[in-house]
This record gives C-alpha cells, sequence and structure tokens, in this order.
C-alpha cells in the first residue's frame, strides 16, 4: 500500500465512521460493551503511540532527546498549558538537548 | 424540539463555536509540521487534513508512518481511532435530526469539538447551530493551518534540528490527557504503553500500536463479563 492509498483509504474510511454513527438506529451499537470498548480504544492506541514515538529506533529502543521532550510535554500538561504550547514545548525541549549534546 | 433562538444565545452560540475553532484550528500548524517532519509531502499532509479531518486519527497514521511502519498499520490505526467518531454520531443524531445530503455533509463534520459544543444544547435548533458553527470553523481554520504548517516544515531542513519528532509525542500525550480522568483508562494507558513497547523488538514498526489496542479489546471484553465499572 502506499502512502497516498493510506491517506485516500484511511480518510474514506474514517468519514464513513462518522456518517455510520450519523445513520444506524442507535440501539445496534448502543451497548455498554461497546460503549466501554470505544472509550477504552483511544486511551490504549494513544497511550502505545506516545511509547513507541519516545523510544523506538526502528526495531530498539532507545533514550534520547525526545525523552526529555516527553517529560516537558508531561510538565506543561500539569501545569494546564494549552495543546499548542505542549506540541511545541516539547519540541523545543528536544531541539536544545540536541543542540547541546 | 425545532424552537427559535433569542439574538444574545445565538451570537453566545456562534461566538463559542468560532472561538473552539479558532483555538483548535491553529494547532493544525503542528499537525501540518509533523507530518511533513514524518515523510508526506505537503500535498498528502493537506488532503489528510481536508478528507480525513480527525485529529488525533491523522496524528496516529502520520506517527506510524514516522516510526517507519508500514502505510498500512498507519490506516488501521487511524481508522481504530476513527471508531469514537461512530459513537459521538449515535449521540448526535436524534439531536440534529437532518437526513439525506445534509446529513451525509453533517458527517463530515462529526469530530470531538463539534460533539461537545452541540451535545448539551436545549434544542434541536441550538444544537444544529453549535454543531454547525463549531465544525465548519475547526474545518475551515484546520484545513488553513495544516497548509501553513507543511509549507513551514518544508523549508526548514531537517525536522529533528528543531525537535519535531519529539513533538509527535507531546501531541499524543496532550490528546490522551484528558482521557486520565479514571483508575481504569490510567490502567488500560500503562498497560498499551507496555505492551507496545514490549512489542518493538518483535514486529514490524506500526504493529506494536495496534497489538496494544488489543488491550482496550480485553479489558472491555473482560469488563462487560465481570461488570467491573470504574
Amino acid at each position: 500500500m502506499s502512502v497516498w492509498a493510506a491517506v485516500v483509504l484511511a480518510g474514506l474510511g474514517c468519514y464513513l465512521l462518522k456518517l455510520a454513527g450519523l445513520s444506524v438506529p442507535a440501539r445496534v451499537l448502543d451497548r455498554p460493551a461497546v460503549a466501554r470498548v470505544a472509550d477504552l480504544i483511544p486511551v490504549a492506541l494513544l497511550s502505545a503511540l506516545v511509547a513507541v514515538q519516545v523510544t523506538a529506533d526502528g526495531q530498539a529502543l532507545v533514550a534520547d532527546a525526545r525523552l526529555l521532550g516527553l517529560g516537558a510535554a508531561v510538565v506543561l500538561l500539569l501545569l494546564r498549558a494549552p495543546f499548542l504550547v505542549v506540541v511545541f514545548g516539547s519540541a523545543l525541549v528536544a531541539a536544545l538537548a540536541r543542540l547541546l549534546a | 424540539m425545532t424552537g427559535t433562538l433569542d439574538p444574545a444565545e445565538r451570537s453566545g452560540i456562534v461566538r463559542d463555536g468560532v472561538g473552539v475553532g479558532i483555538a483548535t484550528g491553529v494547532y493544525g500548524t503542528s499537525f501540518g509540521a509533523v507530518s511533513v517532519a514524518a515523510g508526506l509531502d505537503a500535498w498528502q499532509t493537506c488532503a489528510l487534513s481536508l478528507l480525513m479531518f480527525t485529529g488525533a486519527s491523522q496524528f496516529a497514521l502520520v506517527g506510524v508512518l514516522a516510526s517507519g511502519g508500514a502505510p498500512l498499520s498507519g490506516a488501521l490505526t487511524a481508522l481504530l481511532l476513527g471508531t469514537r467518531n461512530t459513537l459521538y454520531g449515535l449521540r448526535l443524531a436524534p439531536l440534529l435530526g437532518w437526513t439525506g445530503w445534509r446529513r451525509a455533509a453533517a458527517a463530515h463534520l462529526v469530530i470531538d469539538e463539534s460533539t461537545a459544543m452541540s451535545v448539551t444544547r436545549r434544542d434541536r435548533t441550538a444544537a444544529r447551530l453549535g454543531f454547525g458553527v463549531t465544525g465548519g470553523s475547526v474545518f475551515v481554520l484546520w484545513n488553513l493551518a495544516t497548509l501553513v504548517g507543511a509549507v513551514a516544515g518544508s523549508v526548514i531542513g531537517d525536522p529533528r534540528d528543531y525537535g519535531l519528532d519529539a513533538a509527535v509525542g507531546g501531541a499524543f500525550l496532550a490528546l490522551l490527557w484528558p482521557r486520565l480522568d479514571t483508575t481504569r483508562n490510567r490502567v488500560v494507558a500503562v498497560a498499551a504503553a507496555a505492551v507496545a513497547l514490549g512489542a518493538v523488538p518483535l514486529t514490524a514498526a506500526g504493529v506494536p500500536v495496534l497489538v496494544a489496542g488489543g488491550v482496550a479489546l480485553l479489558v472491555g471484553a473482560l469488563g462487560a463479563r465481570t461488570q467491573v465499572e470504574r
């Protein structure tokens, strides 16, 4: 699958997921187990993405400037900083760490 | 359910919706920048914001590609994250009450922000206004900001010098943060991260995140059987 195919197919798929919610009768999907899984999927995927994004280098696990960037993100989130500040704050810390290394 | 809005209420809903649109739209710049840093070109980056238009899924797709994952793994991760919009749609459908082409158009705007700004309204007229204004302003500003971020990201050279690879992790954590409000969610988050890290040396890039998604399915299913809540 090419990058373009992934962009177009996943984009179309995400639209159809939205349309399905507006279109199917509520009772089909509105069950406790479904709601619970739907609530947990973003938690599990986002957490896994954080972990992999900051420590994986190919198939190796490494500790580098990205980990410091994540630390900065944690501090900023605890300080209730807005999204954009968190994102660019973690970039800034990682960039500075690389500059000084 | 359909009613008329007094001018003060109407302008309040519009102001809130545009405010959310500006706040959310602006961080499209970070998506644009990290997407080109991940190796997508500016066209692919803008196509993602136009076609997919759901931030977490977009970040997921480019994040998986950035870590060397296959496009298929990226697409599957994006789709899994997109399933929560289906649940939003279920809640919105009776409230908005649109059919035909209006429903098809509205579906594209079903995202976290437009849902949040409409499910709390007291009647259909207010809900439709909140949904339309919020969804519409996020869509316009998110796509403009994506273009700005993608162009800026394309001209600055090695994205690592600017820490943009670390910014992706920060973005995911910021998206995750408000969901860590229950013990169950925190346990699932830690378990998913551990499973993903354990899978990194064993599987192709992109797969560990999908494997971690299995943790959510497992906990959700087991929770259903034992009736453990929160």
